[in-house]
């Protein structure tokens, strides 16, 4: 069995809207091995990105995690203080965030950039950090590294800034890696090179990646596990291949439905009625059942747990023990 | 066959993008050379990554600029020339739908304004006649008429592109030009807005110019699609055979870089080399040459002129016969 890297247990996060707190995450646990790459996906303002920023501790001011632990090789994140957590953003964990653009300081050279970070984790020189930015930056198939160094992110494309982001995530050799929608601000050919480099970078460097996105076909292709959330919870955990082939969660089902397949010559697709819940106004009971086409009166009176259909395969449904036979 | 409800002669249009004050004119060559027609009724799209001059296409075509060169031909009239006065009549049969439902509504005006707007330009209909019509759109977009009395923002992403295809129709348009309509929404809420457009297109006989960057979106609801790159359509096919029978390689790459969502499909995917180069400096001879794996002499100094080789299946390239290996 492979070593637990990451692992997330009970995380509530909360933020401040209007004088009431809302939660935006709620008893998320989940956990990450060495050299795998778990998929996180649900649709905007389900909480993906606060679960992530909330393992990063990077969470804005009007937020607090009022409950649970983030275990990084043993040590919990939410007892470090700030300067512990400085030490450890970088060096063991990195994220990626989604526009490359807009993530990167545009007054900034990319090289000061670059070893800004390294020379805060090694003791190096200035002319070792320059090698080791050269070095991250070839290894992220920038062609002309030493130009790119001299350069402004202004003068980069998309794809050549997340280049550098990865560059720059990688230039401390974390242990784990967020990717935080890495790739949705970019095209698809320039995607396609983008998740290459980073399943070369996880077979060559063992990191695990935790891969936030809401891409059911990037899932498909570099996760081997995910976890589906919806409306700040956990709906269901499952190996990538039986996620697809046997959804047990019907949001999950209706998530795989609606997208839209290449080569599958469709006419009309079979879409969730209804749109995500706003955060302050949560349906009692299921979170889902008011779009859900099975729901029944337990659904709208009493939250479901997560239970577990088989081995790793979790979902949290009333009714997926008779859900799993007709679908 | 039919006479054409739109047909785009050869047009061609320039931006200029000044460098200082004293530097060089430089030209950003966004649309270059382009031809197409569209049949009543029909969905045509346009396909390309970013900076390739699919929306540029849109806008000319909807009169909001004009072009440098050639001639745009609606219901047998060219509209290329005609001045603002003259295409106001005209507004009223092309309409377009744009990408961004949260900035192309304004904030400060109540639904039920935001759609009878057209109808207060195109028509001399009373303000009673105008609010019926209004509620009855409303419900044809699947929203209620409660909703008219309420502004932009009290609505999700999904309900306001309902609006702004609610606006689109109200002047009983022939052609509707959606630019990118659902690449905001999140895939559930997009299946929805998809299902919606196609059941329109049947009830008041539309003609969609469908703008997209989403290859599996375009298959979904498209009759025919020219792929564009770099200001040029590359290919132009009917939807079966362009997708079983691609036979210009940027066709290809861009199929096989869209991420299947199925995990038991390993696809083999065909990596691109380096960026799109820039429109203001297009490599010479074909402009896919930079990037293109099967790339000659000939391709570097020679442009490779459209050449039909199956009945409406048109591709600028001089090896279309070429097979991809892929690896």
């Amino acid at each position: 069995m492979a070593e637990k890297l990451l692992e997330v247990k009970n995380l509530r996060t909360e933020f401040k809207r209007d004088k009431t707190w809302v939660t935006a995450v709620n008893n998320v646990s989940f956990s990450i091995n060495r050299g795998e790459i778990l998929g996180l996906v649900g649709e905007s303002g389900c909480g993906k990105s606060v679960t992530s920023l909330s393992v990063m501790r990077l969470l804005a001011r009007n937020s607090k995690i009022s409950n649970g632990e983030v275990i990084l090789n043993g040590t919990d994140l939410l007892k470090e203080d700030k300067k512990g957590m400085r030490n450890i953003r970088g060096r063991e964990v990195a994220m990626i965030f989604q526009e490359p653009m807009n993530s990167l300081n545009p007054c900034m050279k990319i090289e000061k950039q670059l070893t800004e970070a390294i020379l805060l984790h090694n003791d190096f020189s200035k002319e070792q950090a320059h090698q080791r930015a050269f070095d991250v930056l070839k290894s992220v198939g920038i062609p002309e590294p030493e130009m790119t160094l001299k350069s402004y992110p202004h003068q980069l494309s998309g794809g050549m800034c997340q280049r550098v982001m990865i560059a720059m995530a990688m230039s401390c050799e974390p242990e784990l890696l967020i990717a935080d929608e890495p790739t949705t601000a970019l095209d698809v050919t320039i995607q396609a090179q983008i998740l290459e480099l980073m399943e070369e970078i996880r077979e060559k460097k063992n990191t695990g990646i935790l891969m936030i996105t809401h891409d059911l076909g990037v899932v498909a292709e570099m996760c081997s596990r995910v976890v589906v959330m919806y409306a700040g919870r956990i709906v269901e955990e499952a190996p990538v291949k039986e996620l697809f082939a046997a959804p047990k969660h019907p949001y999950t089902q209706g998530l795989i439905a609606s997208v839209p397949k290449l080569g599958s010559g469709v006419e009309s697709l079979p879409s969730i009625p209804g749109s995500v819940p706003d955060l302050s106004v949560m349906p009692k009971g299921c979170k889902f059942a008011p779009r859900c086409k099975y729901a029944t009166d337990i659904c709208r009176e009493k939250e479901p747990e997560l239970e577990v259909v088989n081995g790793i395969h979790k979902c949290r449904c009333h009714h997926f023990k008779e859900l799993g036979k007709e679908a | 066959m039919s006479e054409a409800l739109v047909s785009v002669k050869n047009i061609s249009k320039t931006f200029s993008a000044n460098k200082g004050m004293f530097g060089k004119k430089k030209f950003v060559h966004a649309v270059n050379d382009v031809s197409f027609d569209i049949m009543p009724g029909e969905t045509f799209s346009l396909v390309g990554e970013s900076g390739c001059g699919k929306s540029t296409t849109g806008k000319l075509i909807d009169h909001l600029i004009t072009p440098d060169q050639g001639e745009i031909w609606f219901q047998g009239k060219d509209i290329s020339k005609i001045s603002d006065n003259e295409m106001r009549p005209l507004r009223s049969e092309i309409q377009m739908v744009f990408q961004d439902p949260y900035g192309s509504l304004n904030p400060r005006m109540k639904v039920q304004d935001l759609i009878g707007e057209p109808l207060l330009i195109h028509t001399n209909m009373t303000a009673g006649e105008r609010l019926k019509k209004v509620h009855e759109l409303l419900g044809v977009v699947g929203l209620s008429p409660s909703h008219g009395e309420r502004y932009p923002h009290e609505f999700s992403g999904g309900q306001r592109q309902r609006i702004g295809i609610a606006r689109a129709l109200t002047v009983q348009p022939k052609l509707i030009i959606a630019d990118e309509p659902v690449s905001a929404l999140d895939v559930s809420i997009q299946a929805q807005v998809l299902n919606l457009l196609q059941q329109l297109q049947k009830d008041y006989n539309l003609t969609y110019l469908f703008i997209s960057h989403d290859l599996s979106v375009v298959e979904m609801i498209s009759d025919r699609i020219g792929v564009m790159y770099l200001g040029t359509i590359v290919e132009t096919a009917p939807k079966k055979e362009l997708y079983a029978n691609p036979r210009h390689p940027y066709t290809r790459a861009l199929l096989s870089a869209v991420p299947i969502p199925d995990p038991e499909k390993k696809s083999s995917r065909i990596i691109l080399q380096g960026d799109l180069p820039s429109p203001s400096n297009p490599p010479s001879g074909c402009l896919f040459h930079t990037r293109c794996p099967h790339c000659t002499e000939k391709c570097k100094c020679e442009r490779p002129q459209p050449v039909e080789i199956a009945p409406g299946h048109i591709v600028k390239c001089h090896y279309p016969d070429i097979q991809e290996t892929t690896k």
